[in-house]
């Protein structure tokens, strides 16, 4: 078997507001647009792989959450109506998902080897989460290629940010041992925003951008702050201020994406491609790429 | 007025386990038990109403109401995605949501319904439903859990809640569907294994139930905050439904309580308790947080305007009018006169009202907060004097009420008012929701009035009432 490879990393914010906005034929209600230097920037990120080869995308959303463990999606599809409980006016969308059943097998059993607690989720009636769902959209709306679903377990909130990433660094080790053991060629999403803080309010048409913008002057600092270190490929100084971030930000790197993403990608030292930067209902958004297939040295 | 009230609240554990593998520990089983002691004490009560209030349904924009009439779908755990599935199609009251809804936009709060084909009732609120309710003989309505409502937003809306079971003459349940402390373990285990997470956490939930035991609700509630910090994990929601329960009950502590089981479910605390509004005879408050009555929080953070309003408002904005306007005075005590600690202190030397003959006259009356000098809707303007928005709704609404909380010292009800003489400080953009209000409430008693506008009041409100009342027999 060749060795696999990891073709490239990417932060794929999930906001439903997104797929409301792009008026895909699975979802119900319709927009008049909005949010648009996002959806252009899921655009770039659509081109950027359109012509990179590569067999299946493994996702981590922190919108299925779990407290006893890390969870994998471990049936081969997943077909259902999924309806956002945040924001039900917005994303109304029917799902048809295949997944990757023995590359998640393989996930999960180096992870249990190495400690963590993980399970398959079998059950044929589970609802895949809204995170998973928008940005499996937005990143591949054709929906043509195999899914891994890894759950956001949520051990920052039993112990704290450090803990939290402790766990996601060694669960992003594991994730990049099974991918390169696989023979598979792989793109690996953490489907998370950075600065997370929301306005508690929606205006009259979700989608009027006069109303939109970040929620303080502080979170757009952090949210630049780590813009700035995507680009210039200084992933350990986003390890290091994770805690802080995490904190001062609320941002929803909490849920372990952003951690588990820079270790499944080794800790990229080359500069991640900002595709787009925007703020929905106040929250920060970044569309970034590590495109580890143009450095195959760091996976070496 | 129709005379709808509550009959009973319950507090109910969220996990599946309940339902799904009842037969796997002993405690599991007791819970279930319990959970069908409490059916037939609803079924007894003849309630026609379930309000729901779930933890494990977070929402952001203010508060969402399941309005679907018949939601139907099959759920199916997070976690516990290995102990089955369940189904469920529920019998919900949306005329009750719609109704509700609207009740907490008069209060102030930020409010919507959901009525969507597929919407995901979450799994505290099917437990409960499942077990409480088997036969959705009853009617119910379900309420999200705000990720952002402090404690005056979950109060409020309980108060918006009970206005509409007042309104319409239901006699209604309160269920919140929580844990108590709510840590699990963090790995599979052996049913039979199950225990609560931790001494401390024991410790602390026995506390709680045995307040609850006691009928302490609305002290169980002013502890949430320290609740939370010792046995909860900070997942989404706080330990916020107390605040909800309470408010339903009208912060009582005199409430006859009933710990009808308590057990481990992977380590959180579940508990099915009952609580009867009848009068345990014991308890009082041992705490005082303020009793709000409509919300004036960060609801307007969209607008440039209101992000002026966070600014100055918050963390404090309950506290932050009091330096926003003259000093206060106690009200003065004469021959005849009335005053109420429920009414907002004066601005200077003059009672809340004086009864003279048949006749009693108020002094001028504005929506100031007695105790915390807040303005429901908010001020007109900052200390600074720089304009503010503000909601002459949510004003007006809290004049009336200062009103009948000074004729209700004298005796009497806001039925005796005779007489309205009303200012408003900018009649074109404040007399329709004044005069909506108005018809909602005075407007229905009748008096005479006459409405002037003027360049300004001594406090940073738009409306204020000059009222004439008959007095009541002494």
């Amino acid at each position: 078997m060749s060795k696999g490879e990891i073709v490239a990393g990417c932060l794929a914010p999930h906001p439903p507001h997104l797929v409301y906005a792009e008026n895909p034929e699975q979802n119900e209600p319709t927009a008049e647009g909005g949010w648009e230097q996002l959806r252009w920037g899921y655009e770039r990120l659509r081109e950027s792989l359109a012509d990179v080869d590569y067999d299946a995308i493994v996702l981590l959303s922190p919108h299925w959450q779990t407290y006893i463990g890390t969870h994998f999606l471990g049936l081969p599809s997943f077909k259902s109506l999924s309806v956002d409980p945040v924001f039900p006016n917005l994303f109304r969308y029917h799902y048809d998902l295949n997944i990757d059943v023995d590359l998640a097998r393989q996930i999960h059993d180096r992870a249990a080897d190495a400690g963590l607690a993980v399970k398959m989720m079998e059950n044929p009636d589970f609802r895949v989460d809204y995170g998973t769902i928008t940005t499996g959209h937005m990143f591949n709306p054709q929906w043509d290629k195999p899914l891994v679903v890894l759950s956001s377990n949520r051990s920052r909130d039993y112990y704290s940010v450090e803990v939290m990433q402790e766990m996601m660094m060694e669960l992003g080790r594991v994730t990049r041992e099974a991918i390169l053991a696989s023979g598979k060629k792989v793109v690996v999403l953490a489907s998370n925003s950075l600065s997370h803080r929301h306005f508690t309010t929606e205006s009259a048409i979700p989608e009027d951008m006069s109303k939109e913008h970040i929620t303080s002057h502080a979170m757009h600092l952090w949210d630049m702050r780590m813009i700035e270190y995507f680009r210039t490929g200084q992933s350990q100084r986003i390890l290091d201020e994770m805690p802080e971030f995490t904190e001062q930000a609320i941002a929803e790197s909490d849920g372990g994406g952003l951690s588990w993403l820079l270790s499944t990608l080794d800790i990229p030292n080359y500069p991640g491609i900002l595709h787009g930067y925007g703020t929905i209902i106040g929250t920060g958004n970044a569309i970034v790429e590590w495109p580890e297939r143009n450095h195959q040295e760091a996976s070496e | 007025m129709s005379d709808g009230k509550l009959v009973g609240s319950y507090i109910v554990p969220v996990h599946p386990h309940t339902v799904l593998a009842a037969d796997q520990n002993e405690g599991w089983g007791r819970l279930r038990d319990a959970f069908g002691e409490a059916a037939q004490r609803i079924k007894d009560s003849d309630a026609d109403l379930l309000i729901i209030y779930s933890t494990t349904w977070p929402s952001i924009i203010g508060h969402q109401i399941i309005a679907d009439p018949n939601p139907e779908w099959v759920m199916v755990d997070n976690d516990f995605h290995d102990l089955g599935s369940i189904p469920y199609s529920f019998n919900i009251d949306e005329d009750f949501a719609h109704a509700w809804n609207q009740a907490n936009e008069n209060r102030g709060l930020k409010s919507r319904t959901v009525a969507y084909h597929g919407f995901p009732i979450d799994v505290g609120s099917v437990v409960a439903l499942k077990l409480l309710n088997p036969d959705n003989a009853i009617p119910a309505v379900i309420v999200s859990s705000n990720v952002y409502a402090n404690r005056a937003e979950t109060t409020v809306l309980a108060k918006a809640c009970m206005d509409v079971v007042k309104a319409t003459g239901r006699k209604a349940v309160a269920v919140t569907a929580m844990s108590l402390s709510n840590r699990m373990f963090t790995k599979p285990i052996d049913p039979k294994d199950d225990k609560i997470h931790s001494l401390k956490d024991d410790e602390w939930n026995r506390k709680i139930l045995e307040f609850l035991g006691e009928g302490r609700l609305e002290d169980v509630g002013q502890l949430s905050r320290t609740i939370h910090q010792q046995i909860r994990v900070n997942k989404v929601v706080a330990f916020k439904p107390m605040w909800w329960l309470s408010g339903m009950n009208q912060n009582r502590n005199n409430l006859t309580g009933e710990v009808l089981a308590y057990e481990a479910i992977h380590g959180a605390g579940g508990a099915v308790v009952h609580l009867d509004p009848a009068a345990s005879g014991a308890g009082d408050k041992e705490y005082d947080e303020d009793d709000v009555e409509y919300f004036s929080g960060e609801r307007n953070v969209l607008d440039s305007q209101g992000e002026e309003n966070e600014m100055v408002s918050e963390p404090a904005s309950t506290n932050s009018t009091t330096s926003n306007g003259p000093a206060l005075w106690e009200p003065t005590e004469s021959k005849d006169s009335v005053n109420s600690n429920a009414a907002p202190k004066p601005v200077g030397a003059y009672p809340h009202a004086r009864r003279v003959g048949d006749l009693l006259y108020l002094s001028g009356v504005g929506p100031r907060q007695p105790g915390t000098n807040s303005i429901p809707g908010g001020p007109i303007h900052d200390a600074n004097g720089q304009p503010l928005d503000y909601d002459i709704k949510a004003q007006t609404h809290a004049v009336v009420q200062n009103i009948t909380r000074i004729l209700e010292e004298a005796g009497g009800s806001i039925d005796d008012v005779l007489d309205v003489t009303s200012f408003l400080v900018d009649m074109d953009r404040d007399f329709k929701g004044y005069n909506e209000v108005w018809a909602e409430t005075l407007g229905k008693v009748g008096p005479t009035r006459t409405t002037l506008a003027i360049r300004a009041l001594p406090t940073p409100i738009a409306v204020e009432m000059k009222v004439i009342a008959k007095a009541p027999d002494n």
